[in-house]
């Protein structure tokens, strides 16, 4: 599975090429430490994430333990440590190739699909370990619904697609399938558009539709975390707009952790925002702090376009 | 291409270097010959399949319409009558001359010849009335011809012994006694009778087949039960003696039931060979044919658009729906369509499942490295081993190994009195030759199709919480199943055309008894079989009669590449359907 990960890294270097970290040396505003993250990151050096006092008093449904993963040879995250605040959205934020979508694939462990992944440090849902020796993957994907970059429904009905993890637990009961279904249409704001055809193929809606059945089908499972990898970067500004919406009317009720390049979306989205910077986790803050007065200078830069 | 004119004198130290001269002239930069070189090859392939197409399609749907029946008189006084089959051009020596025309006119007709170029035509009569002449076929020169008629009751008998009988309609006798004369009596009496006897000489038929056979299989199965009795305990045991009176008991029975069969059928030949229709020859010989002998019978020059057209539907509905007979050189290829279409559908049923999981297993669940990829070179050079071989390991492996190893556990009885029932070549062992040989091109399809399913999907299903297994099964099968098919498309096509390897594990001449009837357990995979693809190497190549057979070649190939294509417009309809379900 060697070619896999190459084929991986290469896209996302291609799609972003990584500007070199010490580039520019832009202005430096008075109010900011100078905290060196750039320096550390070039020596190799262990520095403490930036974390806001705010999120201390935040119950945590994950929580991530100095956290470390290499790809073969080449390290991808370096010690990061976080919580995810329980029906809170939190966004990852940070250039290309800063590790935020690997750290989104760990928690549902889909890096173990690539051979070549070796990880070290904690990681636990609900104080439940996600890797070690005992734990069932299965069962632990069970409990996180994830939704990716570009929609990827199911070659099948509507219908089938939203009730899919049912399905493969082996629920036959078809006026649950059908209550699920309902609900978790309702839920993604999808009901209203695909009520008269739930027996038609998932690929026939459009990009936005088919984005927001992925959504449906993944919190079809009542899972306790939504992972959303850049759900919004294959589509159009409005169908953004509407699974924007939607993240918003689903933040109560779950707790979401979402990777977005896109800066205002995280500014709208989230209520914490994480800055990551090639692997470590820099700043990690409610996200008005983190877009207005982070404690970092290497954040204000990166929020506020100077560089990344 | 200087730009000296458009530059300004003054300015001689800003003049840009004179540019690279472009080829934007020549041919080949433009692409120009490409197009015509692509065309050009993609025609001559066209050129080519349509040009097999179209021989085989032209004779192969013109070898059974009517042709008229032509009567020659050589300069000798030799008269022939038959259909033209063939004709050609042929420069004719003195000595060839002298041979076919009468002494005397041999200078004038060599002198006539040589002055319009020394060529001669000839054509070839088919004749027929081989148990009179010893032969099918004439050859006969232009020149040699005296008189040249299609004379108006020339008739066409075909027959199911001795193939084809030309000449007169005489007489037509019932019991000896002759009830009509000249040829429009007799005719009419022959279209009275003739339907009738061809009904009981169908009932006979069925009667042998059915109540009679019966009897027959029961008491071989009688032999086999007292058989059994002797190889376990001797046959100087009591068993033996108490064994042998039982079936003595029942060959009596069975004796007593055969028959009033019998006498029924011999009732029913005897009141058929009632009928008799004498010929005259073209030559003036009286020949008399029994009427239910007669399958079909015509005045070819009398026939109009629509009679001929007659005799061509049913000639076809003959050779679809009958058993062949005279050596394959008559009748139908009924079991040899039967045989095809069972044999490639049990190809299908084991090639696909066999292939689709190994493929599974390389693709999905193999490690990939440098085994798997010596594995899969390996599949893909089994495509490339001649046919014969799977054909010969086929015989050697399943044959005389599997089949051998089935006899002895199951039917040592048969064994024992030399009668192999899989240990010998049959539908079973001819399906899985054929399923080995197709499999590399099941694999890789499936490979290919299993690797086309987008990593996102994949992906999509393990977040869900599924296993491995229910994510191939559930998404990546499916997904890939338009593609599985074409392999099966692909396969399908390759083994249902495949002739060298049948001819030794399984596929035979005559074939009496199909795979699949009526008797239990309904499928019979030991049994040989007809194939149509052997039945054109049989009819062509092995026949005593291979030119009166050849317009048999055309149909039976042009009935094999329908069949062929008709199975795959099925397979290509139920993936066309597939697609629409999972991919719109």
């Amino acid at each position: 599975m060697n070619d896999d990960r190459a084929r991986l890294s290469e896209e996302e270097q291609q799609e972003h090429p990584i500007a070199p970290a010490s580039a520019q040396e832009p202005d430096t505003p008075a109010h900011l430490e100078q905290s060196g993250v750039y320096q550390a990151v070039k020596e190799d050096r262990a520095f403490d994430t930036a974390v806001h006092d705010e999120l201390r008093s935040e119950s945590n449904v994950v929580q991530i333990d100095d956290f470390d993963l290499w790809y073969g040879e080449k390290q991808a995250l370096y010690g990061v440590s976080m919580g995810v605040p329980r029906s809170k959205v939190t966004a990852l934020i940070g250039p290309s190739g800063c590790g935020k979508s690997t750290l989104l694939r760990c928690v549902n462990r889909m890096n173990d699909l690539i051979g070549s992944v070796r990880i070290d440090g904690e990681m636990t849902i609900e104080s439940d370990p996600i890797y070690g020796p005992v734990v069932d993957v299965i069962e632990l994907r069970k409990r996180i619904g994830m939704v990716f970059q570009k929609p990827n429904p199911f070659p099948m009905s509507i219908f089938e697609n939203v009730v899919y993890s049912l399905r493969i637990d082996g629920v036959r009961n078809k006026a649950l399938l059908e209550e699920v279904c309902e609900k978790s249409l309702r839920g993604a704001g999808l009901w209203d558009e695909v009520k008269d055809r739930l027996h038609e193929s998932g690929l026939g809606l459009s990009g936005g539709q088919q984005q927001r059945l992925c959504i449906a089908r993944a919190i079809a499972g009542e899972p306790e975390v939504i992972l959303l990898d850049e759900p919004c970067s294959a589509l159009d500004p409005i169908a953004t707009q509407k699974i924007e919406d939607l993240i918003h009317e689903l933040a109560g009720s779950y707790t979401i952790l979402i990777v977005t390049h896109n800066m205002q979306q995280a500014s709208r989205v989230s209520d914490y925002t994480a800055f990551m910077y090639l692997g470590r986790l820099v700043e990690y803050g409610p996200t008005q702090s983190i877009f207005v007065k982070p404690q970092l200078r290497e954040t204000e830069d990166y929020v506020t376009g100077r560089f990344g | 291409m200087t730009t000296t004119t458009q530059v300004d004198p003054g300015s001689h130290a800003k003049r840009p270097a004179p540019k690279r001269p472009r080829a934007r002239s020549s041919l080949f930069a433009r692409g120009e010959p490409m197009v015509w070189i692509t065309g050009g090859a993609l025609i001559l392939c066209l050129a080519m399949i349509v040009g097999l197409l179209a021989i085989v399609f032209i004779n192969g749907f013109a070898a059974f319409w009517p042709v008229p029946i032509e009567r020659v008189t050589t300069l000798h006084g030799k008269t022939l009558m038959g259909e033209v089959h063939d004709k050609d051009t042929y420069v004719p020596t003195r000595a060839q001359v002298a041979e076919l025309v009468p002494q005397e006119k041999v200078e004038t007709i060599f002198a006539a010849i040589q002055e319009e170029g020394g060529e001669s035509t000839r054509r070839s009569l088919r004749t027929g009335n081989f148990e009179l002449t010893q032969t099918n076929f004439h050859w006969v020169s232009d020149f040699e011809v005296a008189e040249d008629t299609q004379p108006e009751w020339a008739t066409l008998l075909e027959r199911l012994t001795w193939g084809r009988f030309y000449g007169f309609p005489k007489e037509f006798r019932i019991d000896g006694k002759v009830v009509a004369s000249g040829p429009a009596e007799t005719w009419e009496q022959f279209e009275k009778w003739h339907g009738e006897l061809i009904d009981r000489y169908d009932e006979r038929e069925d009667l042998k087949k059915g109540p009679l056979g019966d009897v027959d299989k029961a008491k071989r199965a009688a032999a086999k039960e007292l058989r059994v009795v002797e190889l376990d305990h001797g046959r100087f045991s009591e068993q033996y003696a108490a064994a042998t009176k039982v079936f003595d008991a029942q060959v009596a029975a069975l004796d007593k039931e055969r028959e009033p069969i019998s006498e029924k059928i011999a009732a029913l030949q005897a009141e058929n060979d009632r009928y008799v229709m004498v010929m005259r020859t073209a030559d003036g010989v009286d020949q008399p044919i029994r009427v239910a002998d007669i399958v079909r019978g015509y005045q070819a020059n009398q026939q109009g658009f629509f009679g001929k057209l007659g005799i061509y539907f049913s000639r076809w509905h003959e050779f679809i729906w009958d058993d062949p007979r005279e050596a394959n050189s008559q009748g139908g290829v009924f079991p040899a369509i039967f045989g095809t279409v069972v044999m490639t559908l049990l190809m299908i049923i084991f090639v696909v499942p066999f292939g689709v999981l190994a493929a599974l297993y390389l693709r999905e669940y193999a490690k990939q490295g440098m085994l798997v990829s010596i594995v899969r070179i390996a599949v893909n050079n089994l495509a490339g081993v001649p046919s014969i071989v799977y054909g010969v390991f086929g015989l050697g492996f399943f044959c005389y190994i599997v089949g051998a190893g089935i006899d002895e556990l199951f039917f040592a009885v048969d064994l024992a009195d030399g009668n192999p029932t899989f240990g010998k070549g049959g539908l079973l062992w001819a399906s899985l030759t054929l399923a080995l040989l197709t499999l590399p091109v099941v694999i890789v399809a499936t490979e290919e199709a299993l690797a086309a399913v987008p990593r996102s999907m994949r992906e999509g299903s393990y977040a869900c919480g599924a296993s491995k297994w229910q994510t191939i099964r559930r998404i990546v099968l499916p997904r890939a199943l338009p593609g599985i098919m074409t392999g099966g498309i692909l396969a399908l096509a390759r083994g249902a055309g495949e002739v060298a390897p049948l001819m030794l594990v399984g596929a035979a001449k005559i074939a009496p008894e199909l795979p699949i009837d009526g008797e239990f357990p309904f499928l019979h995979p030991q049994r040989s079989f007809m194939h149509l693809g052997f039945h054109i190497y049989d009819v062509g190549f092995q026949s005593q009669d291979s030119v009166g057979t050849r317009p048999l070649v055309f149909t039976t190939t042009l009935l094999l590449i329908l069949i062929v294509v008709a199975l795959n417009i099925v397979a290509i309809w139920a993936r066309a359907r597939l697609r629409k379900r999972f991919y719109t």
